[in-house]
């Protein structure tokens, strides 16, 4: 028999539910395997010890109270995006678009900040930018939304484009607000009379965006959770026929749900611009738009899982950040570490669902990794 | 139910990996980061790294006035004019420094919200327009007279003009240069003026096309930029941006340039002439002495060729016109012994007629109105009432092909 047929040499097979212990005995392998590479490439790369490089990444990310402040920020916006992002991919709507959606989200609360700082008061004007770039938001989002709907358009693709037609409304603006003229930034908005600012609590400039976030992922987990839309979003994603067989408007589900998205995307714009940044900027969004992705994917779509997940990204990212300054390393030697511990999570979950079997010269002995 | 505890777990399980690394190697690390506090500790706050022609220079002169003076020091790389420069002024606050340079325009406004809150920290933005105006003891900006430096950078441009007039390559009214610029404001309007009016001091018939990519550095923007002006007939180019875009187009064409940030010899053999730079290492050095020696360091510093400030690069002989470096320290001691004036009101006209009036805004405002009379004695002083250059005027000869930005 083992002669008559062909075996390629390496095949794969799915899982079936792996034992939680297997499962965590590979995922804590990777991660080891992950420090083991990185160690490794700092050692042959660097002349600095991999241990100590570990350490500055750690204090980097966590050192000091304003560091860990710092990070808490980082995180809830990151958070934010992803939450925002979920529902789509929940839905199986590949939704490309949060860095455009955050950036729309961004100059709508820029431009109530600069056109309306003079005349009202902090109590109307800070509700009013949170109205235009939650609006803003969703706007950008159920366009896509929209042709997906009606036309079945690729919205990868087409929320993919948004995010580039978002830049470049924003660096429009930026040349009609710019300050002084013909430089290209607009500097920090109304940074005496602070109008339009999100107030301080706590003592802290970022505490009041980290509580908006907790409550957003909180409220994501139960529209998810147990609301019936989300229940709706769900069965669409998993099959659109049976969404209409069981009398789901999907349509209108799509367009909704992306309202959602959108929604989320832009309130995280007024948070960068009304609590953080103070500015607008065709980077302001940074990336994060993709990154947020990762996290989401990452979570498998489980909104306080997400909370791990980013904290995961920004420690990394933040960490990196520490060696490079420390070290007199080039950014991208953290990015190294990054891409190669991210690579190692990523792949335990392959390891995790699918079986390798190896072709023996002798027969049928398997080896599982 | 189970993956999200993963997730969490895995979290957990990463940091404590870090932790435990973290005991590891404490004292390996806290080497490089600041002990004591018997000494002064420097920050610096870069927008982009090495890879940056800009920031290049400031990193080099950040570490040769640190390394000179003996001085601890951070430098924070790729940080965007946002909420991370405030952050990452603080972070350099808690890490010890007494004193803290940023090197990018836009990083003013952060750098201002830091000085206020950390009164007993000294910041220092190079570029910037508002310290005179802003009242603040520990907030200060500080820019060099690059447009001398410019200008003599013109004059070698010029003198390649006329060279390759004499042989025969253009003719006299064909002498007309290109620059690739990144914005449209006073500091790049001030160098590409004070370029022209360098190449038109040696070739009076030269004209000049600018245009703008709307970035301090996009490689692909800066190099199609150079392009567009080789097309469109211009025989020499220069820049005000920070990639290598403009040089390597100049290169592939055949074209001679005139860089700036430092020298692009080594990538442009054939087609290099010369560079000017700002050297902020007499100014890092100033300010780090102000502070080690507890004295108030000036709200606005300018660098001259006198401080030596304003370098210009070696001269390449491959490319550059015969003589030149002998003319170029020629002009040089006519800049210093104030003989001559970039900026002199006989050598320029807008719209045809000559300036004798101009009032310039010189105090950041909303307005963007003139507030201060910078012509007297015949020429525009430029760099005399803030360091920050306010020369945006519109002189004839030069053709802006877009000012979109």
């Amino acid at each position: 028999m083992n002669n008559s047929i062909k075996e390629p040499f390496l095949h794969i097979t799915k899982r079936k539910e792996m034992a939680w212990q297997k499962a965590w005995a590979i995922r804590g392998g990777m991660i080891l395997l992950a420090l083991v590479i990185c160690a490794v490439i700092t050692a042959s790369t660097t002349e600095l010890s991999p241990l100590a490089v570990y350490g500055t990444m750690f204090k980097g990310a966590l050192g000091s109270a304003r560091k860990v402040w710092v990070l808490g920020k980082e995180l809830a916006i990151l958070l934010a995006i992803a939450l925002a992002l979920t529902p789509a991919f929940r839905m199986k709507f590949w939704n490309l678009g949060g860095e455009g959606q955050v950036l729309v989200g961004a100059l709508a609360t820029a431009a109530c900040m600069i056109y309306l700082g003079k005349t009202l008061p902090n109590a109307i004007l800070i509700p009013v930018m949170f109205i235009a770039a939650v609006a803003a938001g969703a706007l950008w989002a159920m366009i896509p939304a929209y042709f997906k709907a009606k036309w079945n358009t690729n919205e990868t693709l087409f929320t993919l484009m948004m995010n580039y037609v978002a830049t470049q409304l924003v660096a429009y603006y930026i040349i009609i607000w710019e300050s002084p003229k013909g430089s290209g930034k607009v500097g920090i908005i109304n940074q005496n009379s602070e109008a339009g600012w999100l107030p301080v609590i706590g003592n802290n400039k970022y505490l009041l965006i980290i509580l908006i976030v907790a409550a957003v992922t909180i409220a994501m987990h139960i529209y998810l959770k147990y609301s019936k839309h989300g229940y709706e979003l769900t069965v669409v994603g998993e099959s659109q026929q049976t969404a209409r067989y069981v009398g789901i408007k999907v349509d209108r589900v799509i367009i909704r749900t992306l309202f959602l998205s959108g929604a989320v995307c832009g309130l995280t714009g007024w948070l960068l611009v009304s609590g953080s940044d103070h500015t607008i900027t065709t980077t302001l969004a940074g990336g994060r738009g993709f990154i947020g992705v990762m996290v989401a994917w990452l979570a498998q779509f489980n909104p306080i899982a997400m909370v791990a997940s980013s904290l995961l990204l920004v420690f990394m990212t933040r960490g990196a950040q520490e060696i490079s300054t420390i070290y007199g390393l080039n950014q991208s030697f953290g990015d190294i570490l990054t891409g190669i511990i991210l690579f190692c999570i990523i792949s335990s979950e392959f390891f995790i669902n699918y079986q390798i079997h190896v072709r023996k010269a002798a027969g049928k002995e398997e080896a599982n990794v | 139910m189970k993956k999200k505890s993963l997730i969490v777990l895995l979290a957990i399980a990463i940091v404590a990996m870090f932790s435990l690394s973290a005991c590891g190697g404490g004292s390996d690390a806290g080497s490089g980061a600041a002990e004591g506090d018997s000494d002064i500790m420097v920050g610096f706050i870069c927008l982009h790294d090495e890879n940056s022609t800009y920031d290049l220079n400031f990193i080099n002169a950040a570490k040769a006035a640190c390394d000179e003076l003996g001085v601890e020091y951070q430098i924070r790389t790729n940080i965007p004019e946002g909420q991370e420069c405030y952050d990452a002024a603080a972070e350099l606050v808690d890490a010890g420094c007494d004193i803290i340079f940023a090197d990018s325009f836009g990083h003013e406004d952060y750098m201002i919200q830091a000085a206020k809150e950390f009164p007993e920290v000294q910041f220092c933005h190079s570029t910037g327009t508002k310290a005179h105006t802003e009242g603040l003891d520990n907030y200060h900006n500080a820019f060099a007279s690059i447009y001398e430096g410019r200008y003599l950078a013109g004059v070698a441009a010029g003198m390649k003009l006329n060279e390759m007039i004499e042989d025969g390559t253009i003719t006299a009214d064909k002498a007309k240069m290109g620059y690739v610029g990144a914005f449209t404001y006073a500091e790049v309007v001030s160098g590409y003026t004070s370029f022209y009016l360098g190449a038109k001091s040696v070739c009076p018939s030269v004209t000049m096309d600018v245009t703008f990519t709307g970035s301090w550095y996009d490689e692909t923007a800066e190099k199609e930029g150079a392009n567009k002006l080789i097309q469109g007939g211009c025989v020499l180019i220069s820049q005000h941006a920070d990639s290598m875009g403009a040089p390597t187009a100049c290169e592939n064409a055949g074209v001679p340039d005139v860089s700036y940030n430092g020298s692009t010899v080594d990538a442009c053999p054939n087609t290099f002439i010369v560079s000017s730079r700002i050297d902020w290492a007499p100014y890092y050095k100033y300010c780090i002495e102000a502070v080690m020696n507890g004295e108030a360091i000036d709200t606005d510093w300018t660098g001259t060729l006198a401080t030596g400030s304003v370098l210009l690069t070696e001269v390449n002989d491959q490319a550059a016109a015969e003589g030149t470096q002998e003319k170029l320290d020629e002009v040089k001691a006519q800049l210093e012994s104030g003989e001559i004036h970039v900026f002199d009101t006989a050598n320029f006209t807008v719209d045809g007629k000559k300036v004798d009036s101009y009032m310039a805004d010189v105090d950041t405002d909303e307005a963007y109105e003139g507030d201060t009379e910078v012509i007297s004695d015949g020429y525009f002083h430029e760099s005399e009432f803030r360091s920050a250059p306010y020369f945006d005027l519109q002189i004839d000869g030069i053709t802006l092909l877009d000012t979109a930005f």
